[in-house]
């Protein structure tokens, strides 16, 4: 095949990739209003191109299978049929045949070896009840080709003035022998049709010809190119932001102002090459009503397909990523999330489901929501499902809450789905939607409310390659900063830092609105020296930089807050990737080059977020202190006896897998936030009472499960105390009090109905303190204190 | 006639090195440099090479040689591997010279550690001894464990 036809081949199928994908959201439309006359036609238009090319090209079997379509077609066009969901599914599987037949074109040139007999036979077969009132009509489209197009004059006078279809057979005849007069016209003169016909028939024609001529309007472009262009323009950005940076120390109006122009230009044509790279998500939702229909069918459901938003933009190379994703989440909904219509019915809903898709831009991003009516997600049997499969230990379940929970559906290898149908499970799992969001810097959240229905959001960036950042500096050196992640600025002055800035046992935190937000210095993360600058521009002021990484907030401590500028991203050398705190870098103003942050990256690296559970108490304590009560927290200690502590001393509920625990001495420490945490064992400590109940203190081997442990600060000292299991944080006025039976213990209350022993933390602490002093704690030391 | 080849050469503390010509991308004087914390020793930073983003390897380091003295500024040998521009950081940059295949010799068994899987062997000009290195090797960066990033 020469190169030339190469060329036509591949344009056949590009066009014909489109058109395909357009036919099967026409299709289905059309199911659910057979009436539409304009959707119907560009159905035909479709069928009737493709078949037309590749008769021009050669493929026959690709040819067999239109024309049999078409035929079909063109009754439906022509009334003698309606369609019905036999009629649409022949049709739609006619449509996946061409697509077949074009992908193997596209890998091997050919049609490949097929039999599309059964498929021909079902199309013929469907267009034969009403053959015989229809004699005349493919004459009609047979004879002239000219007026095969429904958009052909004399097919929009048969149709709407009821002009008889001999007289434009008669008058298309004419034609082709040789009459040069219009078709109008000599429909006029015989006195078949009326001029003002003609002329509304003439206004019908054009507007359909608009139609089809709107591509005339746009440009096929290589993507490659678009790219080169694109990153020709962040190159031009980098430029002009040198320029800008010189003229800034340039005293020349002149200068200036030629500068200024071009940085406005620059902004328009970064703003014009961005756009083009932006498509509609509508682009890839347009599949989604042929999907839904089909898994619908599958399960023999009902769903209806509401779009919100379709023509919300986003970059081409983001589209590609979260097709696949949406396309799952999709699927997931209709098979499993909308219930079966009678089962709706009995539950008071509406016998169709709905499935809602809402796409919107928020804050920078680009917010995907899919929603079904459906039974939403259940909490317990996520929950049994994920402790029988091992996700999660039971224990460990009991305490997350419903979202995390939610969540868990995250985790590879989890689906509650009672059966596997042949709907899911294609590949693609809930786990694998996770990853490939994530890997393009978005999120995934569920939420769902059992038996009314479930949402899945999806937040995604609008862009990958420029990005708005707040460059701030650190150690003498700049680094860019993710404006999605960052929350506020604040700024302490020199006289503020004493008192703004608090220690909890050596870690830095500031009051945030009377929360406390931990503190990470940036020079110290990096290991870079303290304040680069010279003294003189040091004033004492400490800045931060609040993010947000994981959906928990942190302070980030840096020497300076430059400006935010928009920064090109370019990817780091595989080899630095190991360094999980920079996402990659760019070139700043000046040309020097900056490294750009990553901040979950950097927040897992300073222990922000961790991989341990780690639960922030701070909302609800503040909530308490309010109303006058005391907040306690509640667990169970040694011998199943019901415990609690002020919650105003503790620091932070944590659990560690034994793993994590060693022993130093008979004393178990733990690595915790860079420091050694002794650990107490309450047992160890407490007068023990009950000494039958309880069996002998057996240390806890490495394969029992994680033990709970509340971290306390004491005198600038950090404690862990060991619990059997933690119960609820409670507010109460604890008037009840007796006086404390043992050691270590402040009182004996009622708290939340049950008598509850408060703990004197300090005592505990001196207790371990002198312990650890010793070398082995247990019983001897106890009574001692005793 | 033997083979002969082209070596862009360069000093590091005085011993003449030499990478194969066609591996060379240019050479360019001393640029700002930005440093990456937390990276392995040997990456001295990222260069701004016309819009480009290459990292710089500080090949002294690299060779396990004394490091160069303060203030020093050091040449970019930029070379081609298979992950994009690496600049190689020199001391001073030597003649393109051709050598005869016949002058090469693999290095001698007592060249031990990790040097020897950088250096291919050495042609013997007629002064002094040529370097010859692996560009693939030179530019791997990711072997210097005292300051291989670990979590905490």
């Amino acid at each position: 095949m020469s190169d030339n036809d190469n060329d036509i081949v591949k344009d056949f199928l590009i066009e014909s990739y489109e058109n395909l994908d357009r036919l099967d959201r026409e299709l289905v439309g059309l199911e659910k209003d057979p009436s539409d006359a304009a959707a119907l036609a560009s159905v035909f238009r479709t069928i009737h191109t493709i078949k037309g090319t590749c008769g021009f090209l050669g493929f026959s079997k690709l040819e067999a299978v239109a024309h049999v379509g078409e035929n079909l077609l063109t009754r439906l066009r022509d009334r003698l049929l309606t369609l019905n969901p036999e009629i649409t599914t022949a049709l739609l599987s006619m449509v996946d045949a061409v697509r077949q037949m074009l992908s193997s074109i596209e890998a091997g040139g050919q049609e490949g070896e097929r039999n599309d007999s059964v498929l021909i036979a079902t199309l013929t077969r469907l267009q034969r009840p009403t053959e015989l009132p229809a004699k005349k009509e493919p004459a009609l489209v047979a004879g002239s080709p000219r007026e095969a197009s429904p958009s052909s004059l004399g097919a929009i006078l048969i149709k709407t003035a009821g002009v008889a279809v001999t007289e434009v057979e008669f008058a298309a005849k004419a034609q082709k022998e040789g009459d040069p007069r219009h078709l109008g016209e000599i429909l006029v003169e015989r006195g078949a049709a009326k001029p003002a016909d003609i002329v509304d028939a003439l206004r019908i024609q054009q507007s359909s010809r608009a139609q089809t001529t709107a591509s005339d309007s746009t440009v096929r472009v290589n993507v490659g190119l678009l790219d080169k262009v694109m990153n020709l323009v962040g190159e031009l950005v980098l430029a002009r932001n040198q320029v800008l940076q010189f003229a800034s120390g340039m005293k020349d109006a002149s200068f200036t102002a030629a500068s200024q122009r071009l940085s406005q230009i620059t902004t328009e044509l970064q703003a014009g090459v961005m756009k083009t790279r932006m498509q509609p998500i509508g682009n890839i939702w347009d599949q989604y009503p042929r999907t839904v229909r089909d898994v619908a069918f599958a399960c023999g459901k009902d769903v209806k397909i509401e779009m919100e938003g379709r023509e919300t933009e986003l970059d081409k190379t983001i589209i590609e990523a979260i097709k696949d994703p949406l396309t799952h989440l999709v699927r997931n909904s209709v098979d499993h999330g909308i219930e079966l219509p009678e089962d709706r019915v009995r539950w008071g809903k509406d016998r169709t489901g709905r499935l809602i898709l809402r796409a919107f831009h928020e804050g920078g991003q680009v917010n995907i929501e899919i929603s079904d009516d459906g039974a939403g997600l259940n909490v317990e049997r996520i929950y049994q499902k994920a402790v029988e499969r091992g996700v999660i230990t039971a224990e460990k379940a009991t305490r997350m809450t419903e979202r995390e929970i939610f969540n868990l559906i995250f985790l590879p290898g989890f689906s509650t789905a009672e059966k596997v149908t042949n709907v899911s499970g294609r590949g693609v799992g809930m786990d694998v939607v996770k990853t490939n969001v994530e890997k393009i810097g978005g999120t995934v959240d569920i939420q769902s409310t059992l038996g009314v229905g479930t949402t899945v959001r999806v937040k995604i960036p609008l862009t990958l390659a420029i990005i708005p950042a707040l460059v701030v500096t650190s150690g003498g050196d700049r680094y860019a900063i993710p404006q999605v992640s960052l929350l506020e600025l604040v700024r302490l002055d020199a006289e503020e830092v004493g008192k703004g800035i608090e220690l909890v046992h050596g870690a830095p935190v500031y009051r945030l609105r009377d929360r406390l937000l931990p503190l990470v210095y940036l020079n110290r993360e990096l290991k870079l020296a303290a304040d680069a600058r010279p003294p003189a521009e040091r004033d004492g002021a400490v800045n931060i930089v609040v993010l947000q990484a994981d959906s928990r907030p942190f302070g980030l401590v840096v020497d300076h807050i430059n400006d935010t500028e928009e920064i090109v991203v370019k990817p780091l050398r595989t080899q630095l990737k190991a360094v999980k705190i920079f996402a990659g870098s760019s070139i700043m103003g000046d040309g020097r080059v900056a490294l750009i942050l990553d901040v979950l990256g950097l927040a897992q690296y300073s222990g922000v977020v961790t991989e341990t559970r780690d639960r922030p108490l701070t909302a609800k304590a503040t909530k308490a202190a309010a109303a006058g009560k005391h907040s306690f927290l509640l667990f169970v200690g040694p011998g199943d006896s019901r415990m609690a502590i002020p919650l105003s001393t503790l620091a932070r509920l944590e659990e560690f897998p034994m793993a994590q625990v060693e022993m130093s001495g008979s004393q178990w420490v733990t690595q915790y936030r860079g420091q050694i945490l002794p650990l107490i064992r309450l047992s160890g400590v407490l007068e023990e009472r009950r000494n039958h109940l309880r069996a002998p203190q057996a240390p806890a081997t490495l394969d029992s499960g994680p033990i709970q442990v509340l971290v306390l600060h004491h005198d600038g000292l950090s404690f862990g105390l060991v619990v059997e299991r933690i119960l609820d944080i409670v507010e109460d006025r604890a008037e009840v009090r007796s006086p404390a039976t043992r050691a270590a213990v402040l009182y004996s209350s009622v708290i939340g109905d049950r008598i509850t022993e408060v703990l004197d933390v300090p005592a505990i602490l001196r207790s371990a303190d002198s312990n650890a002093a010793r070398p082995l704690p247990g019983r001897e030391s106890t009574e001692v204190a005793n | 006639m033997a083979q002969t080849s082209q070596f862009c050469t360069f000093y590091l503390d005085k011993l003449l090195f030499g990478v194969e010509l066609k591996g060379v991308q240019e050479v360019i004087r001393s640029l700002d440099m930005t440093r990456v914390p937390l990276a392995p020793a040997v990456v001295s930073g990222l260069i701004n090479l016309r819009g480009q983003i290459v990292t710089a390897v500080d090949l002294r380091r690299r060779l396990e040689l004394s490091p160069s003295p303060p203030g020093a500024l050091s040449m970019n040998v930029v070379v081609r591997s298979e992950d994009g521009s690496v600049s190689l950081l020199v001391d001073e940059i030597g003649d393109v010279v051709e050598v005869d295949e016949t002058t090469f010799e693999p290095p001698p068994e007592t060249l031990r550690g990790s040097v020897r899987a950088m250096i291919l062997g050495v042609h013997k000009l007629h002064d002094h001894l040529l370097h010859v290195l692996d560009i693939e090797e030179a530019c791997r960066m990711t072997d210097v464990p005292e300051t291989a990033v670990t979590g905490r």
